[in-house]
């Protein structure tokens, strides 16, 4: 079983959402609150969502509340399209949304100031992190690593490691290329679509391709 | 002053064949850090009421993960739990003019309180507007105090809320069940969902015959559909709007009504609410008042098993902690828009939201003919419930609160 030249250290990730001052009870406050929020709250609103949500149309906060509350499914589906593999800092992804909210409003300007059904209460998580666990150094060990961890942890490995540098790549898969040499499987574990599944899918697809190696 | 007393409770353990050994493990890991910390968690009544619930599940999982934890109920006169209680109405919007001397009784309770409790605690967790003034206790030696607010502050009466808001504003951090009932404050406001004990009498799985047992008991027919509100007879809770929803779906479906609730010791109108109840329900055989002591929570747990659609139509609501319990037991929901509800209701996914009397009916009659439909929204809703509000995740809260508070966020 080939060994990492570095440990990979899990951690156990833990959040609670602390309640902003902005709301918005109209798209035009939305796009006001989006300038203003903290990045932790767009953060917050557009991948911290991806861990519960399951049973609404979209992921993103903000397109869920342009759709449920606004009754603006175009702008919606815009909102929503955002990929968090593809964005590399808040600051961009910030003024994508207000981009994406202007635009909307350019082209409907009788939706700017219509009261939604219900106000868009912005938050943020405050994040706790602490070490999980013995450092590991083989892929068996990250697997079963991977098997005892919590959804917030695992959310926090894999997804909202994307806007920690190195960007865009999970803790995972940074690990496995540039500590096992394995840069193929990083790529595989990077590519899995965690957009339409739930945290205990995502879970059941990265030890599937860690077997899978371990297999060969 | 008097120690809450708590019934044997599960080990966190057992926990895990419903949330995942992973969540055990990775909570006793972040428990390990607030090892040998000590937490004092103080409300108004030791029985009865959604608060009371929690505390008596949560806190003995507390103490089993290292932090040792203490609950505390504050004592008080008949007048005092009458101003309370006329606070937590105008809190939740009701007219009210309170007179100067209310507030002097309400402080001189507290202040009773704060002489005779000790709090030498790191952590100190005041929940609700009762025991509010204790922060007067505050000393230099003092933890981190915070203050946990489970009722809807949407549209409180000014009179009281600018009573109140200095004493919360002494306060560490605060704790809301959703994001609408903040109002502001200078201090940290964080969203904290009330939980359910899914291994709690009132929740856990029963045996068919158990149930059918308790239906027999209460004279219900188990044959035809059963729709029921479980709560207190509480004004807020509407139970004679659930009587007139009920009356409308009576003219085109077949079913029987219950009202199942109690009365907790720190709300001293339910047993008027209840007297108007039973009138506007006389002459009915197919709807059932059940006044149920505090320890029904089997029978409870039976009902809303054995019912078709459990119903909570409160016009204002702290969270509506009956909704999650019937949501767990897969029994579809219908629900006012209101307090927390929303975040447990998603509306045609996870359950019906209404905005009246008639739409209550309306949704009621559509889940009776949508046997299929109304099956696949109590599971959604079983799901959702796992997911936020389970007692492991306001254990998990908790923990990361305290790390938060000494980590100085």
């Amino acid at each position: 079983m080939k060994r990492a030249d570095q440990p990979f250290q899990f951690m156990a990730a833990s959040y609670l959402i602390r309640i902003a001052a902005q709301a918005a009870q109209s798209l035009r406050e939305l796009a006001q609150c989006l300038r203003t929020c903290s990045e932790a709250s767009i953060f917050y609103h557009t991948f911290q969502s991806l861990e519960t949500h399951h049973y609404t149309s979209f992921s993103s906060d903000f397109a869920q509340w342009a759709l449920a509350a606004c009754n603006e499914a175009a702008l919606a589906e815009r909102l929503a399209v955002v990929d968090l593999r593809e964005v590399v800092s808040l600051a961009e992804l910030r003024a994508s949304l207000v981009d994406t909210v202007e635009a909307h409003l350019r082209d409907h300007p009788a939706s700017a100031d219509r009261k939604a059904y219900e106000s868009f209460y912005f938050c943020e998580a405050s994040e706790i992190t602490v070490p999980f666990g013995p450092p590991v150094w083989t892929l068996q060990e990250m697997a079963d690593g991977i098997r005892l961890l919590g959804h917030q942890s695992l959310h926090y490995h894999f997804i909202s490691s994307r806007l920690r540098p190195p960007f865009r790549m999970n803790d995972f898969s940074d690990w496995i290329e540039h500590r096992l040499g394995l840069p193929r499987l990083a790529a595989q574990l990077n590519r899995i679509d965690f957009y339409n599944d739930t945290l205990d899918d995502l879970r059941r697809d990265l030890l599937a391709l860690l077997e899978s190696r371990q297999g060969r | 002053m008097s120690g809450a007393t708590r019934v044997g409770a599960p080990v966190l353990q057992d926990y895990a064949p419903i949330v995942g050994q992973a969540e055990i493990v990775e909570l006793r890991e972040v428990a390990a850090r607030l090892k040998d910390r000590r937490v004092k968690m103080v409300n108004s009544t030791a029985v009865g009421g959604g608060v009371a619930e929690i505390l008596n599940r949560l806190v003995p999982l507390m103490e089993e993960v290292g932090v040792a934890t203490r609950w505390e109920v504050i004592t008080g006169g008949e007048k005092f739990f009458h101003i309370t209680k006329a606070f937590h109405n105008a809190l939740h919007g009701a007219p009210y003019e309170a007179a100067p001397e209310w507030f002097d009784e309400f402080l001189a309770t507290n202040e009773e309180n704060r002489r005779r409790m000790q709090f030498d605690e790191d952590f100190v967790v005041i929940h609700d507007p009762q025991p509010v003034a204790l922060i007067a206790g505050r000393d230099s030696a003092s933890g981190r105090w915070v203050w946990r607010c489970h009722i809807d502050l949407s549209r409180p009466n000014p009179q009281v809320w600018q009573f109140l808001q200095p004493w919360v504003e002494r306060y560490d951090a605060s704790l809301f069940s959703s994001p609408e009932f903040t109002q502001g404050l200078r201090i940290p406001q964080y969203l904290f969902y009330p939980t359910i004990d899914p291994l709690a009498d009132k929740n856990r799985e029963l045996e068919p015959e158990f149930v059918r047992g308790v239906l027999e008991r209460l004279g219900l027919d188990p044959g035809r559909p059963i729709v029921t509100q479980v709560s207190r007879f509480d004004r807020l809770k509407d139970p004679v709007g659930v009587i007139r929803a009920y009356r409308i779906v009576r003219k085109y479906e077949d079913c029987q009504l219950v009202l199942a609730g109690g009365s907790a010791s720190d709300d001293p109108e339910g047993s008027v609410v209840l007297r108007e109840v039973q009138e506007a329900a006389a002459g009915d055989p197919d709807i059932h008042i059940l006044n149920l002591p505090p320890w029904s929570h089997l029978e409870i747990n039976a009902l809303q098993r054995a019912s078709t659609i459990v119903v909570q139509k409160s016009l204002r609501e702290g969270f509506g902690l009956t909704v999650a319990e019937a949501l767990w037991k897969k029994t579809p929901v219908v629900a006012s828009a209101v307090g927390g509800i929303p975040s447990q209701v998603i509306h045609k996914l996870t359950g019906m939201l209404v905005h009246s009397v008639e739409g209550a009916a309306y949704q009621i009659r559509f889940l009776l003919t949508h046997p299929e439909f109304a099956k696949r929204l109590g599971e959604n809703g079983h799901q959702h419930v796992k997911e936020n509000f389970l007692l492991t995740h306001n254990l998990k809260r908790y923990l990361t609160m305290f790390l938060i508070l000494l980590k100085g966020d």
